[in-house]
């Protein structure tokens, strides 16, 4: 029933990228496709024990004040939230890659991840192997 | 005596088979991508033959569902209603 494959690779750690990288991907998964998400550098801070929702906004986040007021708009809107939409992702059998070489830089041990998503650990072969064979890949 | 075991077994080759089912998903004041997103939970989750029946108002969602629906090589029965309350019908 799988037609298609999406690979993305998510480096930054701000919430607002991490909703395009799980918004895309839970539409790709929805859309019948297999979903690989890699996670590399500032990104991994999100992959922590309770830190997906902890990264600033990329542009106006004003000290916090800009993510809260984002963060109300999308409430009136009735948006998913992103922890929300991590679960939906895992549930649909979105793949989540932790970049073993970045954690090592970024000083991230295995013990502060959440395990429980992480599919594997892995280095830039894996992440290129699956996108050749990929559809589409986006960079996030 | 022999009609009644004839009939338990009739009766346990109907019990056997499973009826076809149909699943209702109210998607209605959910947001992108979610109609979209419990849709196909409830495809993975449904057998062959069953119905799937998604109801909701997000008006891309109405043109988006029966895209997965076609991706996924399943039959979409109907799209009904307008573009802020609208009813789709699946057989898997």
């Amino acid at each position: 029933m799988m037609s298609g494959k999406a690979t993305l690779i998510v480096a930054s750690g701000e919430h607002d990228k991490l909703y395009s990288a799980f918004i895309i991907g839970n539409g790709a998964l929805a859309m019948g496709m297999e979903v690989s998400m890699y996670f590399t550098f500032w990104s991994l801070e999100r992959l922590k024990k309770k830190g997906i929702n902890k990264g600033p906004l990329s542009k106006m986040n004003f000290l916090g004040l800009g993510k809260l007021f984002l963060k109300w708009k999308m409430k009136k809107a009735n948006v998913r939230t992103l922890d929300k939409m991590l679960d939906d992702y895992v549930e649909l059998g979105g793949k989540i890659f932790a970049c073993d070489m970045t954690m090592g830089i970024m000083g991230i041990n295995r013990e502060d991840l959440r395990d429980d998503i992480i599919t594997e650990y892995c280095a830039v072969g894996t992440y290129v192997k699956e996108a050749r064979e990929s559809e589409i890949t986006l960079y996030l | 005596m022999i009609y009644g075991r004839q009939n338990e077994i009739v009766t346990h080759k109907r019990w056997d088979q499973k009826m076809a089912q149909e699943i209702n998903v109210d998607c209605r004041g959910e947001n992108c991508p979610v109609p979209l997103v419990e849709t196909r939970k409830a495809i993975r989750k449904a057998e062959k033959d069953d119905v799937i029946i998604v109801t909701g108002d997000h008006p891309a969602s109405k043109k988006e569902i029966p895209m997965a629906v076609e991706a996924m090589g399943l039959e979409l029965l109907s799209v009904e209603g307008k573009e802020d309350n609208w009813e789709i019908k699946i057989r898997i």
